[in-house]
């Protein structure tokens, strides 16, 4: 199954409230998705500045001492808030991909779970409850956000699992279905120099998008591609630094429903999702149709 | 059952008051096992729920012959088995409203997700607003009227039964239909294997009519409308075919 929520803030009174709002519609979609939940949330920091959302199943021994040491490897000045597993590094936007390199280089069992000028990815194991609570995310403000709440059938139950998957800076995707030829397409993508971490299908479907970025699409059209080359079932939600996109594919059997109204623009699995936002009642409220690339930008 | 003289019997002197649900304050486990412990006869016909929120199975088995108006949208197989029951959901309806409906009618005053009416053995399910893909799957005797337009795959395999619709049908209409009839009065992306377009019979003139009076619709003509159906070419093996396999 899996549950998907989306919010896309037009409404710059409503940031303050992203973190609360998401949290909700993630909290709604326990019973689709109660083994791992997980979130992502872009929020622009300050100008020339941007972040590395880190994660460790050791967090204590791999977090001390990380911001200094990263901070003299790299020559900047770099600081890091802890929460929980994960930890947000914040270093000179045009340090993230040297930053990236050197924490490998400190801390090789540190799994990096996104990076950007605005995202911040959150995820684990755990009823979608107990993951908001961990992290603190009805406490963030942002200007849009992704979650996803799992209930694994193609791979195991792990932190790295869990939705959102990484595929590119401040890009990001989250997954409801299965694929069918995951298995071919990930030993394509490893010839083509891609890694992976896991067995899952949806890792692939990122490290895919990811993929044709890479060889200079951009992600509307990496998302029609996805359409012909992607077989099996999938509703994806992506965030990017400016916006989020949905597609589905041809079938489209996994739910969806959209609303739009002159605050947000919101997607969830369900309607439930949906049914405490502000203004609901008069919104706009859709299912999107298949194989049809949607988009919404700031 | 001679029909005038139940129109003849005297009037409850008794007025029942109309039960009123809200799934705010109350499960809706509570709201179905109530609608199920009415007894064959209960005076107790008019319901009311009030804040659905897109819960699932809302008013799912009902088997007694009482009006259930739903305050907002609801969930997956809202209405789904209704045995007799009248239900009108005042807003929009997830996947699967009126699934394997028997009898009774079920209007959706908003739009419906996917596979509206699938299995319908009976009974009328209107949808004012559009329905998506698979509206009328595998309908097996129910009647549906769709105002808006209807999804992909919609009446896929159908068995008997009507759907009518005012807008427009996606791909795939009709795939391996049976016997069911098909009204669509705007356009159809594609027709599915097997189906076809067929004449309209005076028959099917007045069957259409009646429908649309059932449905509460007066500003759409049955001339209007194109009859689509099985080429029943499917029926049966076809022995040039026998290489495919």
């Amino acid at each position: 199954m899996c549950g998907i929520v989306g919010l896309f803030l037009k409404d710059k009174s409503l940031e303050p409230r992203l973190g609360a709002l998401l949290s909700e519609m993630l909290i709604s979609m326990t019973d689709r998705g109660p083994d791992s939940a997980g979130i992502a949330i872009y929020d622009s920091g300050a100008a020339g500045r941007g972040k590395i959302t880190i994660q460790s199943s050791a967090p204590k021994a791999d977090f001390e001492g990380l911001e200094a040491e990263l901070g003299k490897k790299i020559e900047a000045k770099v600081s890091l808030t802890v929460k929980s597993t994960h930890a947000v590094l914040d270093v000179p936007s045009d340090k993230l991909e040297e930053a990236r390199a050197a924490i490998n280089e400190l801390r090789p069992n540190v799994r990096l779970m996104g990076a950007g000028e605005a995202i911040e990815i959150y995820k684990e194991v755990g009823l979608p409850a107990e993951v908001v609570k961990r992290f603190d995310l009805t406490g963030m403000s942002g200007s849009h956000g992704i979650g996803h709440t799992r209930m694994a059938t193609e791979s195991a139950v792990t932190t790295l699992g869990a939705h959102p998957f990484s595929t590119g800076p401040d890009q990001c995707l989250v997954h409801n279905g299965s694929l069918s030829n995951h298995n071919n397409l990930r030993r394509e993508l490893i010839r083509d120099g891609m890694r992976f971490e896991t067995e899952n299908d949806t890792e692939v479907a990122a490290a895919y998008l990811s993929s044709k970025i890479a060889h200079g699409q951009n992600l509307g059209q990496a998302l029609q591609s996805s359409l012909d080359d992607l077989d099996g079932f999938f509703t994806f939600v992506v965030g990017t630094k400016n916006g989020f996109g949905v597609v589905r594919d041809p079938i489209a059997c996994k739910p969806a429903v959209m609303a739009e109204t002159d605050q947000y623009v919101a997607f969830g699995s369900e309607y439930r999702a949906l049914a405490n936002l502000p203004g609901i009642d008069g919104a706009k409220v859709w299912e999107p149709e298949p194989s049809t690339v949607y988009f919404w930008e700031h | 059952m001679n029909i005038s003289n139940v129109a003849a019997a005297p009037a409850r002197e008794m007025e029942f008051a109309r039960h009123v649900f809200d799934l705010a304050e109350q499960s809706l486990r509570e709201l179905n096992q109530a609608l199920h412990g009415l007894a064959r006869g209960s005076n107790e016909t008019s319901w009311e729920v009030l804040n659905p929120k897109g819960s699932h199975s809302v008013a799912v088995g009902v088997d007694q012959p009482v009006a259930v108006d739903v305050r907002g949208s609801v969930g997956y197989y809202c209405g789904g088995m209704n045995a007799g029951g009248t239900i009108t959901v005042h807003g929009s309806a997830g996947p699967g409203v009126g699934e394997n409906m028997m009898s009774g009618s079920i209007v959706v005053k908003g739009d419906a997700s996917q596979y509206a009416g699938a299995t319908g053995r009976g009974g009328l399910l209107v949808i004012e607003g559009n329905a998506s893909s698979r509206c009328g799957i595998s309908m097996k005797g129910i009647d549906i009227v769709v105002r808006g337009n209807i999804g992909h795959m919609s009446a896929f395999m159908a068995q008997s039964g009507n759907l009518v619709v005012l807008g427009d049908a996606g791909d795939a209409l009709g795939d391996s239909i049976y016997e069911a009839r098909l009204f669509v009065r705007g356009k159809v992306k594609s027709l599915g294997a097997d189906c076809i377009k067929k004449e309209m019979r005076p028959e099917h003139i007045a069957l259409l009519q009646d429908l649309l009076d059932r449905a509460g619709i007066r500003d759409a003509k049955p001339e209007e409308f194109t009859r689509y159906g099985s080429a029943r070419k499917l029926y049966n093996f076809n022995i040039d075919n026998a290489d495919a396999y």
